[in-house]
């Protein structure tokens, strides 16, 4: 076994090193306006890339389009009552028992 | 708008609410993975303290079950976590006259769910003295939620049979797409969407979890190409 404080100490180090500087020269640099703008869009595509391997790709080799795997339908679900309702815990609560009732109902 | 820091920090927190019952499974089961990877439970709470990243946290289990190299995890945390270089260009022109100290306490509790949250804030029309308040109160419920479902995966999860094995890790899935979701208004912010949700797929296979990377910075690419291809429109 490694040791483990060398490895959250760096885990934590390269974490930071990554969260901070950028933020410690603000004042002291000005982005570009094209950046500005870009940078708009940042949220939802990082969001969009996080989630999307876990639901469609759960393995993590194989593309599972097909209405047997209850990670898509959950996310379906999910997307139905978020433009539907815009209500966030409301579309989590029904995304997860989607998730859940789909899942007993294939076992 | 909310005018003292105390009614500020509160805002932040409760904002945060739906995101942290969606983080709460996600923490209990990295408790409960924690120890069976190998990690003490003074070193799973430490991690969970110190380096605070979950995704990362979880990629570094799944790294010390297999035996990985100590510099290979460490790596791969800077590859997993450099989603938030973008998240810190987006607050750079809102931080323009913060103290270091304000810069340190962000830069440390940056999240995923923090920054999406706080932006929307930051975003708004007008400077406000207290939009830092904001951030620290959603920020730091996010951080002591993460801590304690640590620790109550660590305990009470031992208790749960096979925990992992629930799909509890959806719950995050679903916060997430209910977090996108509003952003989709304009022909931009759709396209570049969908252009991410394409490439995530193709670039899956890539080492590190760089096709996150890959299909991020695709992503908003397309989404500035098709902003300054329509004069007029912008992304809010």
């Amino acid at each position: 076994m490694l040791n483990e404080w060398l490895l959250i100490g760096g885990m934590a180090l390269v974490t930071f090193a990554i969260r901070y500087p950028l933020l410690a020269l603000s004042g002291h640099i000005r982005l570009p306006e094209a950046m500005i703008r870009a940078l708009a869009y940042v949220p939802p595509v990082v969001l969009t890339a996080i989630v999307t391997p876990a639901v469609l790709i759960p393995d993590g080799q194989t593309l599972w389009l097909h209405p047997g795997n209850p990670r898509l339908v959950g996310s379906l679900a999910c997307t139905a009552v978020g433009l539907w309702r815009g209500n966030l815990l409301l579309t989590i609560v029904v995304g997860m028992g989607t998730f859940w009732l789909w899942q007993l109902i294939l076992d | 708008m909310d005018n003292s820091p105390l009614q500020a920090l509160g805002a932040g927190a409760r904002a945060m609410f739906p995101l942290i019952v969606g983080a709460i499974p996600f923490g209990i089961i990295f408790g409960t993975l924690a120890q069976g990877s190998g990690l003490s439970f003074g070193g799973a709470m430490a991690m969970s303290a110190l380096v605070f990243a979950g995704s990362a946290q979880f990629i570094a289990l799944g790294l010390l079950t297999t035996g990985s190299s100590g510099v290979l995890i460490v790596l791969t945390t800077l590859v997993v976590n450099l989603r938030h270089l973008l998240y810190a260009a987006s607050l750079v022109p809102y931080l323009q006259s913060t103290s270091q100290l304000w810069k340190v306490a962000i830069g440390f509790l940056l999240t995923d769910e923090a920054f999406a949250v706080a932006i929307q804030r930051y975003g708004q029309p007008g400077y406000h003295t207290t939009d830092h308040w904001y951030y620290l109160g959603a920020a730091l419920a996010m951080y002591i939620n993460w801590q304690l479902c640590t620790w109550i995966g660590l305990t009470a999860g031992q208790l749960i049979p096979n925990a992992a094995a629930w799909g509890l890790d959806f719950a995050m899935v679903a916060t997430f797409i209910g977090m996108v979701i509003p952003y989709l208004k304009t022909r931009p912010m759709m396209a570049a969407v969908g252009v991410t949700l394409v490439v995530a797929v193709l670039a899956n296979g890539l080492p590190y979890n760089l096709g996150l990377l890959v299909a991020s910075l695709t992503g908003v690419t397309t989404g500035l190409i098709a902003d300054l291809a329509k004069p007029g429109t912008h992304a809010e």
